[in-house]
């Protein structure tokens, strides 16, 4: 794990100065990507300026779910957004090139590209999460689980990534597949889970646990009753989803990798 | 060194027949494959397109797991021991670079040298040694996909030596060289094998490079091994020929028993 982590934290270096070498080109993707998550937020304003509250959740309420939901997101992609493009490097040979070095090739897949331009999207949703912060005045005795939170969706959403990673060992023609998961489930978490019918709300509660990087422990620091019904120990249960989640990724990359067969040229 | 014992690779593929039916179809790149390589040994590896040397090499590196068989490199089992044996092989595609395309080849050693953990010291004098026989030093602060094929083979060589490996595998490492860096690289592999003792197997559609390289020879077709032993003991298996393109020729197209 800390040799993992060591791998990581040098190639993410070494990525980040090689990219330094083109400072405008990364000044203008950081703001790039500030401005275009932006739009999310003038979407819920426009909502807004029509009603007063969204799925029984009122602005700062939402705010703090899109906020919550952005910070994990944006940081799981800037940290491991890469793992679901194994497809790219398996068909470019980068892939074994991964393997015949004395590191992880998962964490090699990762930090690929490593760059922080994608940081211009953390700053977005953690602005959005403190103005929802000053809005909302939550008591200290429910916002210790904010911090939790935001690395329960983290290691959710790269879980996922991975999930989708394992997948293309297999389907190396399909990768789209779990695309539509990762950035699908980014957008889902993105609004109260209230907005979605009680059915979609079961599948991302029990089956791909989504309702875990923002809807219950947000329910719990909210203090908000839950519209479906829902158990009210479900809003501690996400470290145990995340978990649960990152092992079965883990085997499933493991299992993946043991199938691995390159390409033929 | 190496120990090949019984090896075979297959790889299932399937056609796509309408939206749910399909075929499937076994094609064996590499089958009941036997061979060893003792330490120092100078290796050529032979074969027609398809015959499964790239498969075979995949395998000694732990890329690929072999499907039935077993392999040990190094003391190791390559697929269940990759990074250990990491280590102690080093590792050359020539057809594609095992170095960062976007960063400088300066970059990429240092990043091997924290990667394989080697002592400062110890790498900065391989590198100087490397940067000398090989004569990278024109194109060290290039990005790798601004090198040119000879270059980047040269920079790939030295990137497989940093860690100075006990083993070293190369698929290819002549393709594409003009003759003059082809000599160059040549010349390269054979002082490293003789002064360092490297266990050297390479493979290669170049005659030349088994003539002036290769002590021994191994002869791989439609995955199996067709031949194993001298140079001129590889002369020999057809009388009355005299170049070595000829025989090879000769045993390429000879069918052989399927
Ligand atoms: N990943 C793969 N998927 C499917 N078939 C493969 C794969 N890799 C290799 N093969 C098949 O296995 C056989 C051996 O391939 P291999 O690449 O080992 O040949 P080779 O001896 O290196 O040939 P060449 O001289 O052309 O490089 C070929 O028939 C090839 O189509
Ligand atoms: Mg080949």
């Amino acid at each position: 794990m800390l040799n993992m982590a060591r791998t990581y934290v040098l190639l993410a270096a070494t990525w980040t100065r090689a990219a330094a070498q083109y400072p405008l080109s990364m000044a203008m993707l950081t703001l790039g990507s500030f401005i275009l998550t932006g739009l999310d937020v003038a979407a819920i304003a426009v909502i807004f300026a029509h009603t007063t509250a969204l799925g029984g959740f009122s602005l700062p309420e939402v705010m703090f779910l899109y906020g919550t939901s952005g910070m994990s997101f944006a940081l799981a992609d800037l940290l491991f957004g890469n793992i679901d493009r194994l497809t790219l490097h398996v068909k470019a040979g980068t892939f074994d090139a991964m393997l015949i070095r004395p590191a992880s090739p998962f964490v090699q897949m990762a930090v690929h590209r490593f760059s922080f331009q994608r940081i211009g999207r953390t700053l977005q949703a953690a602005a959005v999460l403190a103005i929802a912060l000053t809005q909302l005045s939550v008591p200290w005795q429910r916002a210790w689980m904010i911090p939790l939170m935001v690395v329960c969706g983290i290691v959710l959403f790269a879980a996922i990534w991975t999930l989708g990673g394992a997948a293309q060992f297999l389907l190396v023609d399909a990768p789209e597949v779990a695309n539509a998961f990762t950035y699908g489930g980014g957008t889902l978490t993105q609004y109260p889970l209230s907005v979605y019918g009680g059915d979609l709300v079961r599948a991302v509660t029990f089956i791909v646990p989504l309702a875990f990087v923002n809807w219950q422990p947000g329910l719990f620091v909210l203090d908000h009753p839950d519209p479906f019904g829902l158990p009210y120990w479900l809003r501690f249960m996400s470290p145990v989803a995340a978990l649960s989640l990152a092992c079965a990724a883990g085997l499933a990359w493991r299992a993946g990798l043991r199938r691995y067969r390159s390409t033929g040229s | 060194m190496i120990e090949v014992d019984g090896v075979g690779r297959s790889f299932t593929l399937r056609h796509r027949r309408g939206l749910l039916r399909g075929e499937t179809r076994v094609v064996h790149a590499v089958r009941d494959l036997s061979f060893r390589v003792a330490p120092g040994e100078f290796v050529g590896y032979l074969g027609p397109n398809g015959a499964g040397k790239s498969t075979t090499i995949k395998m000694l590196t732990g890329i690929l797991a072999p499907t039935t068989g077993r392999i040990e490199v190094a003391g190791l089992d390559p697929s269940r021991r990759r990074t250990t044996l990491a280590r102690r092989i080093g590792v050359v595609f020539g057809q594609r670079t095992t170095l960062w395309w976007d960063l400088p080849l300066k970059d990429s050693f240092t990043l091997i040298r924290h990667l394989y953990k080697v002592d400062r010291e110890v790498f900065r004098k391989r590198l100087a040694e490397l940067c000398d026989v090989l004569d990278l030093g024109g194109f060290l602060d290039k990005p790798v996909r601004q090198l040119s094929l000879g270059q980047r083979m040269r920079g790939d060589i030295a990137a497989a030596l940093l860690h100075d490996p006990a083993v070293l595998v190369l698929d290819e490492p002549t393709i594409g060289l003009d003759v003059v860096s082809k000599s160059a690289v040549r010349d390269f592999l054979r002082d490293l094998n003789a002064e360092r003792g490297t266990t050297v197997l390479l493979t290669t559609h170049d005659l030349g490079d088994i003539e002036r390289l290769c002590r021994r020879v191994m002869l791989i077709d439609h995955g199996t091994l067709a031949f194993d032993g001298t140079v001129e003991e590889l002369m020999a298996t057809v009388p009355g020929e005299t170049s070595i393109e000829d025989v090879v020729t000769r045993l390429y197209t000879r069918r052989l028993p399927l």
